[in-house]
C-alpha cells in the first residue's frame, strides 16, 4: 500500500537510463567475469524477489521468516554463491512491479511464481534470462460451491477477479474469447485485493495458477466452500529469473537449482548429504558423483562459484523432491499432487542436463 | 563583443557595467549551459537506450490489446489495439475526473458554507467532516468505501431500492430516458439488475472517495474565501433586510470567488491526479490499462511516456480552465 501514484516507480527507470554513465561494457572477454555476482559477494547478501504472501511458494510466516518454495529458491542459491543459506533479503514485489524491480537492479534475481513466456523473455519485451523451472502450473479457475457453477460456460456474463500484470488476464481473455462467453474481467493490483474482492462476493470466480488459488484457499476462512472447475486454462511453468546481460550470474543460478533435481535423481538428500561427500572423497571411482559434488573437477571455478556449491545448496535446503514435498506437497496445507513435477524418470518434466 | 549604447551622452560605458547588455549575456549563457544539459541527458538517454535494446518505439501501440477491460464508454474488445484500449482507459479517467469535479465542488460548497451556518450543529458536522476526511489518506478512503462499504452491499432482490435508484454490490443504477425519449427504471431481469444508466460498484466507490477527500479541502478553500470578505459587507446585506442565504448568495459568494478560484485549482488538479489510485478498487482507468499493457508489451518508458503525458496534459487544461474563470471572477479596474 503506497500512496503514492505507482507510477513513481518507473522515475528511477528512467533516471538510470538518462544519468548513468555508459561505462559499463567492460566485464567481456574469457574467464569468469560477473557484474552481479561480484556485487553479491561484495555485500555478501543475495536480493530475492518473491511474492511473500503465497502459502507454499514465498510466505512471510508470523515468526518473521520466509518459507516455500520460492523462498527455499533464494536459499540454495545465496547458500551456493555465498555459503550460507540465511544470507538472503527478500523483497516482496507485486506482479507488476517484479520485471521492473529486475530490470533496475533493485532485486539479483526473481523466485517470484512467474511465468516463462517468450515476450518475457525476449531482449524486445521484458528482457530477463529464465532458470529451469521449478513449478509446472496451469491456470484454473475457483468458485464458491455456492454458485453451483461447474464449467467456464455457467460464468457466462459473470464478473470474475484477476491480478492485472500477469499472464492470467490474457489466458482468461484469451479463453473466452474462444469459447465465445461474455464477462467482466475485474483486474487487482495485489494478490489481496483481488482474492478481498472475491470473498467480498464482488466477482463470482477468480482466477489464476491452480497452485496459487490452492495456496490461497487454504488462508480462507471457510476453504470447503470454494472448488477449483476442472478446466486447465493454460500452461503456467513457474521459473525463476535473472537479467539479461550477465550470462555468469544466470549460469550459476541455472545450474545451482539444476543441483537440485539432479540430487534427487541421485538420491542425496539434506540428512545424508553429508556422508555422501565423506563417500566421494574416500572412493575414487565414483566419478561422477565426486565431480557433481565438486570433490574433483572444476565446475565451480567455471561458473565462478565454489568447488563445493553443489553440497552447500543440498545441505541448506534438500533436493528438489524434498523441497516440493515439504513446501506444497504431502508435507505441506496444500497438499498438491506432484504431478508433471516429478522425475523424468517416473513420468515427469523435472530434468538436470548432465553435471560434465 | 561590444555593445554600443544608443545614449545621447558620447562616453561610452563598457558592456560588463551596462545595465542594458549583461543581463542580456546572464541570460543567454545561462540559457546555453540548460540546452547543454538538457542535450547531454538526451544524449546519455538514447545512448544507454540503443545498448540495452530499449529503444523507444511505438508500433506496438497498433498490435491487438489481446484483453477486456470491465467498463468502456467507446466500444471495445479484445482484438483491438493498444492505442485503444488505452483510450478506453484515458475516457474513464475522464468521466471519473468530470463527474469529480462537479461532485466535489458542490460537496465542498456545502460545507463550507454551512461553517458558517447559525446552526451549531451543521456548523460542527461541517467542522468534524472536513476534519475526519482530511486527515486520512485518500488510497484508506478508497479501500474502505469499497471493501467495507460498497462490497458489503446486498446484491439481487435485497438490493437497496429508492423509486429510479438501485444500489447493490454490483452497482448503482439510475432511472433514465431510453428508446424514444420514454423513462425506464431499474429492473431485476434474471437476477441481475438492468438500467439505463448504470455505474459499476467500482466506479461509485473511486467517486465517493475523490468527492468526499477532495470536497474536504474544497470545503477549506470556501471557507477561507468568505472569511475573507470583510464583516462589514455581511453587516451592510443584513442591514438591506437580506436573509443570511440571500446575503450569501448574492453579496458574500461573489466577492468571496475572487479568493476561492485559484485555491480551487490545486485542489482539482490533485483530484485529477488521484483518480490514478483507481486501480487499488479494480476501476479500469487509464493507469490501470497502461500497467496491463507494460505487463504485456514490456514497453516501460514508452508507455509511462505516454502516461505522464497526459496526466499533464489533463491537469494543464484544467489550469488553463481554471485561470479564465479567475480571471471573469477578478474586479475589473477601470
Amino acid at each position: 500500500m503506497q500512496p503514492s501514484p505507482r507510477w513513481l516507480l518507473a522515475l528511477p527507470l528512467l533516471l538510470a537510463f538518462t544519468l548513468s554513465g555508459c561505462a559499463d561494457d567492460s566485464g567481456s572477454g574469457g574467464g569468469v567475469q560477473s557484474m552481479k555476482l561480484s556485487t553479491i559477494r561484495g555485500r555478501d547478501k543475495l536480493v530475492c524477489g518473491v511474492d511473500g504472501k503465497l502459502p507454499g511458494f514465498s510466505f512471510l510466516g508470523p515468526d518473521g521468516t520466509y518459507s516455500g518454495l520460492d523462498a527455499d529458491t533464494c536459499r540454495a542459491v545465496a547458500a551456493a554463491v555465498l555459503g550460507d543459506p540465511a544470507k538472503v533479503e527478500y523483497r516482496d514485489l507485486n506482479s507488476s512491479e517484479r520485471f521492473a524491480a529486475l530490470a533496475s537492479g533493485e532485486v539479483d534475481m526473481l523466485a517470484r511464481n512467474t511465468t516463462m513466456t517468450l515476450s518475457r523473455d525476449s531482449a524486445g519485451g521484458n528482457g530477463i534470462t529464465f532458470g529451469p523451472t521449478t513449478f509446472y502450473d496451469g491456470q484454473g479457475v475457483m468458485v464458491p460451491v455456492a454458485s453451483g457453477a461447474k464449467t467456464l460456460k455457467d460464468l457466462d456474463g459473470k464478473p470474475i477477479c484477476v491480478e492485472s500484470g500477469t499472464t492470467t488476464e490474457l489466458n482468461l481473455a484469451d479463453r473466452m474469447r474462444e469459447q465465445g462467453i461474455a464477462y467482466t474481467p475485474l483486474k487487482f493490483q495485489t494478490g489481496d485485493q483481488t482474492y478481498a474482492a472475491y470473498l467480498g462476493g464482488r466477482c463470482v470466480a477468480v482466477t489464476s495458477d491452480r497452485s496459487q488459488l490452492a495456496a490461497k484457499r487454504s488462508s480462507f476462512p471457510n476453504p470447503d466452500e470454494h472448488i477449483l472447475l476442472p478446466e486447465v486454462m493454460s500452461k503456467e511453468p513457474l521459473t525463476p529469473a535473472s537479467v539479461n546481460g550477465d550470462p555468469a550470474w544466470a549460469d550459476a543460478m541455472r545450474w545451482t537449482v539444476f543441483a537440485l533435481f539432479q540430487a534427487e535423481e541421485l538420491g542425496i538428500t539434506k540428512a545424508n548429504v553429508a556422508t555422501k561427500v565423506a563417500e566421494a572423497k574416500a572412493n575414487k571411482n565414483l566419478a561422477d558423483l565426486r565431480r557433481f559434488l565438486g570433490v574433483e573437477g572444476d565446475f565451480g571455478k567455471q561458473l565462478g562459484l565454489p568447488a563445493d556449491f553443489v553440497p552447500k545448496a543440498i545441505a541448506a535446503v534438500g533436493n528438489y523432491g524434498e523441497l516440493f514435498e515439504r513446501n506444497v506437497g504431502s508435507g505441506s496445507p496444500l497438499k498438491l499432487e506432484r504431478a508433471e513435477n516429478r522425475l523424468w524418470t517416473q513420468g515427469g518434466l523435472i530434468y538436470s542436463p548432465p553435471f560434465r | 563583443m561590444s555593445a554600443t549604447p544608443v545614449s545621447a551622452t558620447p562616453e561610452r560605458i563598457p558592456w560588463w557595467r551596462d545595465r542594458r547588455v549583461m543581463p542580456w549575456i546572464v541570460q543567454a549563457v545561462v540559457g546555453l549551459v540548460l540546452l547543454l544539459v538538457i542535450a547531454l541527458l538526451v544524449g546519455n538517454l538514447v545512448r544507454n537506450l540503443t545498448a540495452a535494446g530499449l529503444l523507444l518505439s511505438w508500433r506496438w501501440l497498433g498490435q491487438p490489446a489481446s484483453f477486456d477491460v470491465a467498463e468502456s464508454l467507446i466500444p471495445f474488445d479484445a482484438s483491438m489495439p493498444y492505442w485503444r484500449a488505452l483510450l478506453v482507459g484515458l475516457v474513464n479517467s475522464l468521466r471519473v475526473i468530470l463527474v469529480g469535479l462537479v461532485g466535489a465542488t458542490l460537496l465542498g460548497t456545502a460545507m463550507g458554507m454551512a461553517s458558517f451556518s447559525g446552526n451549531g450543529l451543521l456548523r460542527r458536522l461541517a467542522r468534524v467532516y472536513v476534519e475526519v476526511i482530511r486527515n486520512i489518506p485518500l488510497l484508506l478512503q478508497l479501500l474502505f468505501w469499497y471493501f467495507v462499504v460498497f462490497l458489503a452491499l446486498p446484491n439481487g432482490t435485497a438490493a437497496f431500492q429508492l423509486p429510479g435508484i438501485v444500489l447493490s454490490k454490483s452497482g448503482l443504477y439510475l432511472a433514465w430516458f431510453a428508446q424514444g425519449f420514454s423513462w425506464h427504471g431499474p429492473e431485476l431481469v434474471n437476477g441481475v439488475w438492468q438500467a439505463p444508466l448504470r455505474f459499476s460498484v467500482e466506479f461509485t466507490a473511486l467517486l465517493t472517495g475523490l468527492i468526499t477527500y477532495t470536497g474536504a479541502f474544497v470545503a477549506e478553500v470556501v471557507r477561507g474565501g468568505i472569511a475573507s470578505v470583510p464583516k462589514g459587507q455581511w453587516e451592510a446585506a443584513t442591514s438591506l433586510g437580506l436573509h443570511w442565504s440571500a446575503s450569501m448568495r448574492s453579496v458574500v459568494l461573489p466577492q468571496a470567488l475572487r479568493v476561492i478560484v485559484p485555491g480551487l485549482n490545486s485542489q482539482y488538479i490533485s483530484l485529477a491526479k488521484n483518480s490514478s489510485l483507481a486501480v487499488a478498487v479494480g476501476y479500469v482507468d487509464l493507469y490501470s490499462v497502461s500497467e496491463t499493457t507494460l505487463n504485456q508489451t514490456g514497453r516501460a518508458l514508452e508507455v509511462f511516456l505516454l502516461l505522464l503525458g497526459s496526466y499533464l496534459i489533463i491537469d494543464l487544461l484544467i489550469s488553463a480552465v481554471m485561470n479564465g474563470v479567475n480571471q471573469l471572477v477578478q474586479i475589473r479596474e477601470r
